[in-house]
């Protein structure tokens, strides 16, 4: 139940339309002041899940509740909660100041507080400058901060935020997350955040929430999330990930000795055994920069795989490494530390060292 | 942009003196000092002079002033009703009803005439009430101007992106205050546009007028049709342009007006 921590639980929701479940039975509890991420492709049900709480769509069943109160016993346009649309929606006929003003318009606030809080929230996103502007004379990033600036003033339990920064090119995307995230804990309103881009995602969310076809597939701190994806679509959608085919050849009780098409390796799951047995398959993976890529001197011992390097892709801050073990597949990321060559060319014999904690045993 | 060379200038001019050439000649004969068309006479104002004393058609002009204003008034209320509701509704039939929505829009005038006509004839059997006259002729105008400013309203609502009115409900107003806060003001050059278009086909109707008027409710071109029958006077070329003057007075104030929306509509 409803405890003081919480500020919106969502149980059993269900949306379809037509043949489509875009929401499956979807039960999430976001907590007062955290900045929660729904992340997932698009078609996934995110933004129709942040549209029912928000009170832009009707659920077909389940259950929306906002600060302990049952959604329904709201009105739409009363709930504590305000929207930063994706395409900003600001209203075109009207100057910056009375988009922002809108809300406290419409609940009749006293005109001076209007005044006194419009002011106050245009110096909070810095766009002190911008009131007697129209929307179609401003820039990408102005609208953005207008949309905020219009929700934000309201001071709602809860901000919705569907990609907002999803139209704006990437330099001024990553100024605006670092802004976003002050602005969050300054404020201490509870955040919503829909996004289509993990890196997005990890880096502003206290939690985030993967979905796919309606449904919660992982739900998780972003650390927790990154580093122990459950399932192969986890581990590729945050991030990326080696996947290797398994079979188990000798289990013990905190690791397992594994067969895979790249050679034995040794897996270490640590406090959380998982349910395989001998000669079980299953999908092993690791994350590319887990695996470190050495010389051929450095050829034997455990967890090391004699591979090829087939392709270099030189990314500036770092290279990543493709290559190849018998039938295997794998790709190492490292970051150029030394200047100039990192001692390893297309073609050349070396070693990649999958270390036995950085394994993961996936569940598909 | 492409710069025009000789053949093109030919043919544009061609097109002009295509469209414009009779209209040119009406203006031009309106101040023709003959009395029965013929060769140029000399330069006149004597028939705008005439058209003051004339009281049939000064009760003309009245009539299609009425009619058009009051037609266009109540048309342009239901249809921006109608293109609304159609582009922000659904319903059963939804399609059906667009569909029917066209009809006026494609029938010709003459059947349309004619429909209204027996229409009435049929309510006057049964209720007494629709003798011809000023009532039936507004009735039959707001009757066909209706499709056409739901068109043009429906298809303005239609480039509105729905998020501007859910970012009005998200932000605390009710359905009323978002229509007048929001939605109205962003249709208002769809609105305009529609009104305009409905009294440009209220002005110079004729079939319609024709078969839905009754005595005393004669407008100008009924006017000029049953004048012209007894050979064309150049007093109805001083009318005729003045109409064409007054038409063009009303482009260009339909142009100011739209605009200032331009800038603030957004599109």
């Amino acid at each position: 139940m409803a405890s003081n921590s919480t500020a919106i639980e969502v149980e059993h929701l269900v949306r379809r339309f037509g043949d489509i479940e875009a929401l499956s039975d979807v039960s999430v509890t976001i907590r007062k002041g955290e900045f929660f991420s729904l992340l997932g492709p698009s078609g996934c049900g995110k933004t129709t899940l942040l549209r029912i709480i928000g009170g832009l769509d009707i659920p077909d069943g389940g259950v929306v509740r906002i600060g302990g109160v049952d959604a329904r016993e709201i009105v739409a346009h009363k709930r504590p909660v305000n929207t930063v649309f994706q395409s900003y929606a600001l209203f075109p006929h009207m100057n910056v100041s009375d988009n922002i003003a809108f809300g406290l318009r419409m609940k009749k606030v006293p005109k001076p507080e209007i005044q006194e809080r419009v002011k106050r929230v245009m110096n909070l996103v810095e766009i002190t400058s911008l009131g007697d502007r129209k929307p179609a004379q401003l820039s990408g990033g102005q609208k953005q901060r207008v949309a905020l600036a219009r929700a934000v003033v309201n001071e709602p339990q809860v901000l919705l935020l569907d990609e907002p920064l999803g139209a704006l090119d990437l330099k001024l995307r990553k100024q605006l997350q670092v802004e976003l995230l002050s602005l969050q804990r300054r404020l201490g309103i509870t955040f919503v955040y829909v996004t289509h881009d993990q890196e997005e995602a990890l880096v502003m969310s206290d939690r985030i929430a993967v979905m796919r076809a309606g449904k919660i597939v992982q739900m998780g701190e972003s650390e927790s999330l990154y580093e122990h994806p459950q399932t192969r679509y986890v581990s590729q959608f945050l991030g990326s990930c080696n996947i290797l085919d398994a079979t188990v050849k000798q289990r013990g009780t905190t690791d397992a000795i594994v067969d895979t098409p790249a050679g034995q390796l040794r897996v270490e799951y640590g406090l959380n055994p998982p349910n395989v047995a001998k000669s079980d398959k299953f999908t092993l993976a690791i994350r590319p920069e887990k695996v470190t890529l050495c010389g051929i001197a450095e050829g034997s011992g455990e967890n090391r795989i004699k591979v090829r390097v087939e392709e270099l892709l030189y990314v500036g801050s770092e290279t990543h490494y493709l290559l190849r073990a018998g039938p295997q597949k794998l790709t190492a990321q490292a970051m150029n530390v030394k200047v100039g060559s990192q001692g390893f060319d297309i073609g050349q014999e070396a070693v990649a060292y999958l270390p036995a904690a950085g394994l993961l045993l996936l569940d598909d | 942009m492409r710069r025009l060379t000789l053949p093109l200038w030919l043919i544009s001019g061609f097109l002009y003196a295509f469209m414009y050439a009779p209209i040119v000649v009406v203006i031009v004969f309106s101040f023709n000092s003959a009395r029965h068309g013929g060769p140029w006479m000399g330069f006149t104002t004597e028939w705008y002079a005439k058209l003051l004393d004339s009281p049939d058609k000064i009760t003309a002009t009245n009539n299609t002033v009425i009619l058009a204003v009051v037609s266009t008034i109540v048309s342009t209320v239901l249809g921006t009703m109608l293109g609304y509701g159609m582009s922000r509704y659904r319903f059963p039939g939804k399609r059906m009803f667009s569909w029917l929505m066209y009809i006026p829009v494609v029938i010709p005038d003459i059947v349309m005439a004619v429909a209204m006509l027996s229409f009435y004839a049929l309510l006057r059997d049964w209720l007494g009430l629709f003798q011809l006259g000023m009532t039936t002729m507004i009735i039959a105008h707001i009757t066909f101007q209706i499709p056409f400013v739901a068109i043009v309203v429906r298809s303005r609502m239609v480039g509105m992106d729905p998020a501007i009115e859910e970012a009005a409900h998200d932000l605390g107003a009710s359905t009323w205050q978002t229509f007048w806060n929001v939605t109205f003001p962003l249709m208002i050059p769809g609105v305009l546009a529609g009104a305009m278009l409905a009294i440009t086909l209220s002005l110079d109707d004729f079939v319609v007028s024709f078969f839905t008027t009754g005595p005393g409710a004669t407008t100008l071109p009924i006017l000029i049709y049953s004048s012209v029958k007894r050979g064309i006077t150049p007093d109805i070329n001083a009318l005729s342009t003045l109409i064409v003057l007054a038409s063009v007075a009303g482009v260009i104030g339909a142009t100011l007006l739209q605009r200032p929306h331009r800038q603030a509509g957004g599109g």
